[in-house]
């Protein structure tokens, strides 16, 4: 391959392959890291910091009260409304991820407690489908919205998706519109709404109810935005800067609350939600 | 100078001979006896014409939908007001020439208009970026609807755009933020909205103007997810073999983004018919088309209390989506 036909390399391709074994090496860094250390330190990388991506499962034993999760809406699955084929038919893809992510959808909910404060969790998994959201997704996300009003009950949502689920078409394009909606309702009911970006977040999830957390938090360098940096590299021929997407620089131009660790998120979040609804009798906590 | 696509070359060859002939009709004092032969030329023509769009492929749909001769909204903003003022500016950062916006009537009726707006032209397709909007462009659509929203004006939305801008400044002034806000407070905008994708529905970019009470297509307009050049890029792209017209055709076909498709599942509300040979044929009567539209919708949406209208539009959109659940 002559060297101009070298794909781009960008960071939205960071290979975040964990390999099995003793050892890890960091996506970020290229530092090698002790399997059992890693783990202990919440798939972090001790030396450049980079949060490797978590699957829900974990995220949800790091975040609610042990034994206090309560999955909901946990048979939902995907129609084909548009017969969609590439080289596998869309049915079959879903399959093949239900089998490699363990999960059913892209994303897991269900009501839980924080530090004894109950709460609607919404976690979504970059390892079914990148994440994206088709009418499952959105509808998930819907029901645990209107879970949240209905017992008035902060909502909390933990981002992770390259975008919308291209095989279901205009229905999963629809699904931003239908989701935004549905938080405005929410909103209205004041209900406090706080979203956690996670490593990537982009196109349709970020456009929709990613960005509209009445808090907005992030986890240290993950890749946030609407379009994909190689996208946008193609688009303007010119080199993005070195920063360019990640957490960090999202916080830097005022389009984040904060950046956040995962080791303090749990905490973070629980006095976010106390100091929210202290004054909001009808919220519970 | 019209463009021909493809598909359409048949037809330039006749319409000029057509073009031809007339001329040398008007030259000779109607003296030559040519009369006979273009009508039957022009026959021959009408009826190529509904052959070639009697079966058009999503494909080809998509091209039409691109067509730099179709008419774009300032097109259509001029065709139908009785006046129009258009506004500027988002009041934060910038006015994005890529959406336009104003105040206007049409057959009497006040109404606030925004849309997408392409350029013609290499220098104004530069100036108008293409019709893809940076995050001010959505911001003062959002601006200028809640503006028609505290007057109690209807909003008519045209939408025409192959997508939002991916830039830098996009990304640092918060595009994905720009567009979740407009479908979160369009949503809640108690005034009748009617949205009318009237060539590219570009996926993100295009939902971000299409929060309405009636979303509906001309014919020959498009509306999906992601391009067909972006499906096959991520379906199909390798960096030996590359991506030709077939890639693409395989990929509108696989979308299912005609305006028939999205009536199908029920996504659009109706399809406006265009003139034989599309909107560029006769944007007149395109136009004509679409004022009726606007003016019967709205007379029916104003009966509806704003209550009803906000409910029934939420419902509307909540109930999006094909999907199974089974009892565990």
């Amino acid at each position: 391959m002559p060297w101009f036909k070298k794909p781009i390399d960008t960071q939205t391709h960071r290979k975040v392959k964990i390999p099995e074994g003793l050892w890890v090496k960091c996506t970020l860094c290229k530092e090698i890291i002790y399997r059992k250390e890693f783990e202990k330190n919440l798939k972090i990388c001790p030396k450049c910091n980079y949060h490797f991506r978590i699957g829900a499962r974990e995220r949800i034993a790091l975040t609610a009260d042990s034994n206090s999760f309560e999955e909901m809406d946990a048979h939902l699955s995907p129609d084909d409304p548009l017969e969609f084929k590439d080289t596998v038919a869309y049915l079959g893809r879903i399959e093949a991820s239900k089998k490699k992510s363990s999960l059913k959808e892209a994303v897991v909910t269900g009501k839980a407690a924080i530090n004894r404060q109950p709460v609607v969790l919404a976690i979504m998994d970059f390892s079914f489908m990148g994440g994206s959201m088709g009418s499952v997704v959105g509808e998930k996300i819907v029901r645990a919205a209107e879970r949240s009003v209905a017992e008035r009950l902060p909502l909390i949502v933990f981002t992770s998706s390259g975008g919308a689920r291209m095989q279901e078409g205009i229905y999963s394009l629809m699904q931003m519109a239908k989701v935004s909606s549905v938080i405005a309702a929410l909103k209205e009911e004041l209900i406090p709404y706080v979203t956690v970006l996670t490593d990537p977040t982009f196109g349709g999830v970020s456009a929709s109810f990613a960005m509209l957390g009445d808090i907005i938090i992030a986890e240290p360098r993950s890749l946030i935005g609407f379009a994909g940096a190689r996208v946008i590299q193609q688009t303007i021929n010119r080199q993005l800067p070195e920063d360019f997407q990640q957490a960090e620089f999202l916080l830097k131009k005022g389009l984040i609350d904060m950046v956040v660790h995962r080791r303090e998120l749990k905490t973070t979040l629980s006095n976010i939600i106390r100091i929210l609804t202290s004054n909001m009798p009808d919220v519970l906590r | 100078m019209r463009a021909y696509l493809d598909f359409e070359k048949p037809l330039e060859e006749l319409e000029l001979r057509i073009a031809e002939m007339q001329e040398l009709q008007i030259s000779s004092n109607g003296l030559s006896n040519g009369t006979a032969d273009i009508s039957s030329l022009t026959e021959t023509l009408e009826n190529l014409r509904k052959e070639i769009f009697k079966n058009l492929t999503p494909w080809q749909k998509c091209q039409l939908a691109r067509h730099s001769d179709r008419p774009y909204t300032m097109d259509y903003i001029n065709k139908i007001t009785d006046t129009f003022i258009e506004l500027h500016g988002d009041r934060r950062y910038s006015d994005d020439p890529a959406i336009v916006g104003g105040l206007g009537t049409i057959g009497g009726i006040s109404v606030l208009i925004v849309g997408h707006q392409k350029g013609r032209g290499t220098k104004d397709r530069i100036i108008r970026n293409f019709g893809q909007p940076n995050p001010e462009g959505y911001r003062k659509a959002l601006r200028l609807m809640k503006l028609a929203r505290r007057f109690d004006i209807p909003i008519v939305t045209f939408i025409d755009t192959p997508g939002a801008y991916p830039g830098i400044g996009a990304e640092e002034r918060g595009q994905a933020e720009a567009i979740a806000v407009n479908l979160m407070e369009i949503s809640m905008l108690d005034v009748p909205i009617i949205s009318i994708v009237i060539g590219e529905g570009g996926s993100g970019g295009a939902l971000a103007l299409s929060v309405s009470d009636r979303l509906v297509m001309l014919e020959h307009s498009i509306y999906s997810v992601i391009s067909p050049e972006g499906c096959a890029a991520i379906l199909w792209n390798s960096p030996d073999k590359g991506l030709n017209q077939e890639d693409f055709a395989k990929a509108a076909e696989a979308l299912k983004l005609t305006a028939s498709d999205l009536l199908n599942f029920n996504i659009i509300d109706t399809i406006l018919p265009e003139p034989p040979g599309g909107a560029h044929a006769d944007p007149d009567k395109a136009a004509i088309t679409v004022k009726n539209y606007i003016i019967e919708t709205i007379k029916y949406l104003r009966k509806i209390p704003r209550k009803q209208l906000l409910k029934s539009r939420q419902k509307k959109l909540r109930n999006i989506g094909s999907f199974t659940e089974t009892k565990p």
